[in-house]
């Protein structure tokens, strides 16, 4: 089932978090973080995740994980280490302990808050070492050498093993953070929005960090965050969710130049483009955010969207192919043609001349 | 207002299975517990078997434990706490006889924390690390240090035998006591009702040290929460933008810093009572106070098996109500805890 | 070993399992003292209460081992004056029977201390395990736990402990018992909520992620950041304990005489209440008062270093 290639395939995965109802209640209200998203990574790709707060993002790089057991849906992955792996690889999902253990090994993450992802009471050193103690890798010295290793691949020197988090600064936390998630070897690294909580003169070194890394290494990344501008320049791919589905999912530079969801269209819009002659209407959404509990009929997005027909409140939109790797969940993703922002070549053209999106309704 | 209701549901929801589970307990301790209980009360004094055995039966300890908890549970719920070994009276009817005079002195111990703990921890707050800041801390923690008893006592030798200022023991004096009719079972109460100025001089005469001693069980934790709420509060804006507007501080504090910091206060309320039955244990037993505390102690010295009993199940009963009511009141004030 | 924060060599910064129990036990110890003393600079409320209460672990235990230090045998002295206040030679006066009220004082802590300790030993032990397990765990079984923690604990201590201890006799381990059983609840809340906080951390996902089993998560990453709450705790629950054992003592639960005790003294002070004799309780009771003002001033002390608002004033570590 998995493609040729593909690290990692996740087939309509969800996860519902059921809501404590009043005591003689019959209903079950859930909160649907992620409802149903399909996508793949290639080995040695990096996949940005992109949304607004409260999207789901998190949570889906969790339950690829397991770290939070998913309600339903496969997550494949080809596993090197375990077994029982057939050739399409093994679903993250209904793993049992002893492969999950294994697998592990595999996959790693990486935090967003460097404060509160470091034991405070443990030494640096011995926060990298502690995954290999939990999995009975290698003696002492081997232990070591590895700690030294990674402390070096994330420009740490090797003093630092000897002191605790609360020494150092946001920025070299996370580096310590990415030495734990390295020291195991893994081959898929989610990072979940690694950058966000850095200033942004330290996000730019610890990306180069991250993208150094994966082209050291051979990781895969699955990269979460809700800042595009950031997004464009890691990963190859970008999925874009909304309440819990993603509504597109395309190469980095045809997202931008092409975007097929009015949402993704809105996104992009608000991505700072450094050249001065280059005017796009920045397009504000009106509204909030609807609640994961009770999402709208049909597309989920339609309150909020300035293309919507009456389609759109009846249909949930399936997220449909339209060549090059490129699928958007939308109605009326033929007909519109929306606003880009372009990753270099030519400004004036689509942007300009209408002082805005040239949206067509047929 | 539907909203109090449904917490006040909740609540007795909780409250039911923690008074069942409390009473349980006590039964354990009371009946269950390794060794032999029945000799153990009687005090390991040599007694015949015969004897013993007698107790045992009486007591109900011949049957099976599940048997024994029925009845347990069984007598609680008709009001039956069993008959005291020692004057042969129902034990529920002694308790509510003497339970008046340990509200009173509860009441009156109350009172006195506030006005010794409370208001000296506001005051502390006010002037944060200055002298009496300091002075008043160490008020407190000396408070929290004292044994009840020991200070009891040290009232009654300096001013009750030395000066004899006040009776040594007691809620009314000799003659008065034959005299006097309690309706309420609060003296100072009833003392208004009959206009009896004599009699009130007298009964507070009585309550002055006992109340004082046990107030000062309290005196030590209200003292410290006031002062640490307090300096929470005046750190706030909204007391900046008070000042700001140029409001005088006497008033900044008596208005708008008061009232929040009451409010911890009333949360730990059922702590506070608790503290307080436990220190009315010393405090009548030093002051020969006839309340249920004091009661309970005659009982154990007196290895009055179901007054012991009785004692424990009416004080666990009467803290889960009072828990009780303070959440419902607390809910009522407090619009944040009904949810 | 040198006293640095920083372990000598980075192989032990690395340590994470060490060998034995007792090692374990050891370097946590050698820890403890040496952050101790770089972060005690200052306190001076903490290095009160714990030169008090050393002075008073030291005085009892020398007066017990050497009864008659002072020339007076506590428990027998027989050529004194009866019932004679503070003089040059008895320098809180003597008792009814003859004794020594001074000597009596010095060696009176031992029950006080001895219970105090052992009990919250046990109830730190007991409660604090169920505390993590319960917090930990989740579901029916904290539900039930907790409600039942916070019934003992709804109950007020002093009666509770006294019917444990009319149940169980009297004596030092009866109290032991006793007293340590009402404290469980403390520990149980405090390490329970505490724990509830930890387990929601970021560390702690991320060392499930890795794949580390719940075991190891509660011994290596839960517990040791609980321990800050529970020194603190437990120092004002000594303080309390010394004020349990006392007024057990008071009311007759406590060593059988003639063995001197700080609360059994003062119930025999009681009894000479009319004559004036004042030295029969004071000075006992200003020892209870000094031994439980020096475990609070301890946990003040602790609380302080820990209180992340006060830090604005302490020197940073």
């Amino acid at each position: 089932m998995t493609e040729q290639g593909n690290l990692l395939e996740v087939h309509e995965l969800k996860k519902h978090f059921p809501i404590q109802q009043k005591l003689f209640s019959r209903e079950h209200a859930a909160v649907k973080a992620v409802d149903g998203i399909n996508l793949t990574i290639r080995e040695g790709e990096t996949l940005g995740l992109v949304g607004e707060s409260g999207c789901g993002k998190t949570t889906a790089g969790r339950a690829i994980l397991r770290l939070v057991k998913p309600t339903s849906g496969e997550v494949r992955f080809r596993s090197n280490r375990v077994p029982a792996a057939e050739d399409d690889g093994i679903d993250v999902a209904a793993a049992s302990r002893s492969q999950m253990k294994i697998l592990r090994r595999e996959m790693q993450i990486i935090f967003q808050d460097p404060y509160s992802s470091l034991n405070p009471r443990m030494t640096v050193g011995a926060i990298i070492a502690e995954p290999m103690t939990v999995h009975g890798l290698a003696v002492r010295r081997d232990r070591q050498s590895r700690v030294e290793a990674a402390l070096a691949a994330v420009g740490l020197r090797q003093e630092h093993m000897r002191r605790f988090p609360h020494e150092f600064s946001g920025g070299q936390r996370q580096r310590i953070g990415i030495a734990r998630a390295l020291v195991l070897d893994p081959r898929l690294i989610v990072c979940d929005e690694p950058v966000s909580a850095l200033d942004v003169s330290i996000q730019a070194q610890v990306l180069n960090l991250l993208e150094d890394l994966q082209r050291d290494l051979e990781l895969t990344y699955l990269f979460i965050a809700h800042d595009l501008s950031v997004v464009k320049h890691i990963s190859e791919r970008v999925a874009v969710m909304y309440l819990g589905k993603i509504v597109e999912l395309a190469e980095t530079s045809d997202l931008f130049a092409q975007p097929k969801h009015p949402y993704t269209e809105a996104l992009v819009s608000a991505v700072p483009v450094p050249d001065p002659d280059f005017h796009a209407d920045r397009i504000l959404l009106e509204g909030d955010v609807p609640s994961p509990i009770d999402p709208p009929p049909g597309c989920a997005f339609h309150p909020r969207c300035r293309y919507a027909e009456p389609i759109c409140s009846e249909q949930i939109p399936p997220l449909r192919d339209f060549g090059g790797r490129h699928f958007a969940a939308c109605h009326l993703a033929e007909k519109l043609t929306l606003q880009a922002i372009d990753t270099g070549e030519n400004t004036s053209e689509d942007a300009t001349d209408d002082g805005g999106a040239s949206r067509e309704v047929a | 207002m539907s909203r109090v209701l449904r917490y006040i549901g909740q609540r007795l929801l909780l409250t039911i299975p923690m008074l069942l589970i409390l009473l349980t307990v006590v039964f354990l301790l009371l009946r269950v517990m390794p060794g032999d209980p029945v000799s153990a009360m009687l005090g390991g004094r040599n007694i015949s078997a015969e004897v013993l055995e007698s107790y045992r039966v009486r007591l109900g300890f011949d049957k099976p434990v599940f048997a024994q908890y029925g009845e347990y549970l069984g007598g609680i719920v008709r009001g039956d706490f069993g008959e005291s070994l020692r004057t042969g009276k129902p034990v529920l009817q002694e308790l509510f006889t003497r339970f008046p005079a340990t509200i009173e002195l509860a009441i009156w111990g109350m009172l006195v924390a506030m006005i010794f703990g409370f208001t000296s921890g506001v005051l502390a707050a006010t002037r944060a690390d200055k002298l009496t800041d300091h002075g008043v801390r160490v008020f407190h923690i000396t408070s929290f240090a004292m044994p009840l008893f020991w200070l009891g006592l040290m009232f009654q030798v300096f001013f009750c035998v030395k000066l004899g200022w006040f009776p040594v023991a007691g809620r009314i004096g000799g003659r008065l006591a034959f005299e006097f009719q309690s309706i309420t079972g609060f003296y100072v109460l009833d003392a208004i009702i009959h206009w009896d100025g004599r009699a009130l001089l007298d009964i507070l005469s009585h309550l002055v040290l006992p109340a004082i001693t046990l107030g000062i069980a309290l005196t030590g934790l209200q003292g410290r929460m006031s002062r640490a709420s307090m300096l929470e509060i005046l750190d706030q804006d909204y007391i900046t933008t008070a000042r700001a507007k140029g409001v005088p501080e006497r008033r900044v504090v008596l208005q708008h810093a008061l009232r929040n910091a009451l409010i911890p206060i009333i949360t730990v309320f059922g702590l506070q009572f608790a503290v307080l039955m436990g220190g009315a244990v010393l405090t009548e037993t030093v002051f020969s106070w006839p309340g249920i505390a004091s009661y309970l102690v005659r009982s154990i010295e007196a290895r009055d098996y179901p007054a012991i009993q009785g004692s424990i199940v009416f004080i666990a009963i009467f803290i889960s109500l009072v828990n009780l009511i303070v959440d419902i009141f607390y809910s009522v004030i407090d619009p944040r805890v009904r949810y | 070993m040198r006293r640095s924060k920083q372990p000598r060599n980075s192989e032990a910064a690395l340590d994470t399992t060490p060998r034995s129990p007792l090692a374990a036990l050891f370097l946590w110890v050698v820890q403890v003292v040496s952050r101790s003393r770089r972060a005690l600079q200052g306190q001076t409320i903490l290095k009160i209460g714990i030169v008090i209460v050393l002075a008073f672990v030291v005085m009892t235990v020398i007066a017990n081992i050497f009864p008659s230090m002072n020339g007076y045998d506590p428990a027998l002295y027989r050529d004194a004056p009866r019932l004679e206040g503070p003089t040059l030679s008895h320098w809180m006066g003597t008792d009814q029977l003859q004794r020594d009220v001074f000597s009596r004082i010095l060696s009176g802590g031992y029950a006080s201390l001895i219970v105090a300790f052992s009990a919250v030993a046990l109830s730190m032990t007991v409660g604090s395990v169920l505390g993590w397990i319960s917090g930990f765990a989740g579901g029916w079984l904290d539900r039930i736990l907790s409600l039942t923690m916070d019934a003992i604990y709804s109950f007020p201590s002093m009666i509770l402990a006294i019917v444990l201890v009319a149940m169980f006799g009297s004596g030092i381990m009866p109290m032991v018992w006793a007293v340590g059983f009402v404290y469980i609840p403390t520990y149980f809340r405090v390490t329970r909520a505490e724990v509830l906080q930890v387990r929601e951390t970021t560390y702690v996902e991320a060392i499930r992620a890795v794949g580390a089993s719940n075991t190891r998560i509660i011994l290596r990453h839960v517990a040791p950041n609980t321990i800050n709450a529970i020194m603190a705790v437990s120092s004002f629950n000594l303080a309390d304990a010394i004020l349990t054992v006392a007024a057990l003592s008071f009311l007759g639960f406590g060593l059988p005489p003639p063995a001197p005790d700080w609360g059994f003294d003062i119930q025999n002070g009681q009894k000479f209440l009319q004559s004036g004799a004042w030295w029969l309780i004071t000075f006992p009771g200003l020892m209870i008062i000094f031994l439980s003002l020096g475990f609070g001033l301890i946990g003040e002390g602790i609380s302080d270093l820990v209180n992340p608002r006060r830090k604005r004033k302490r020197k940073k570590i």
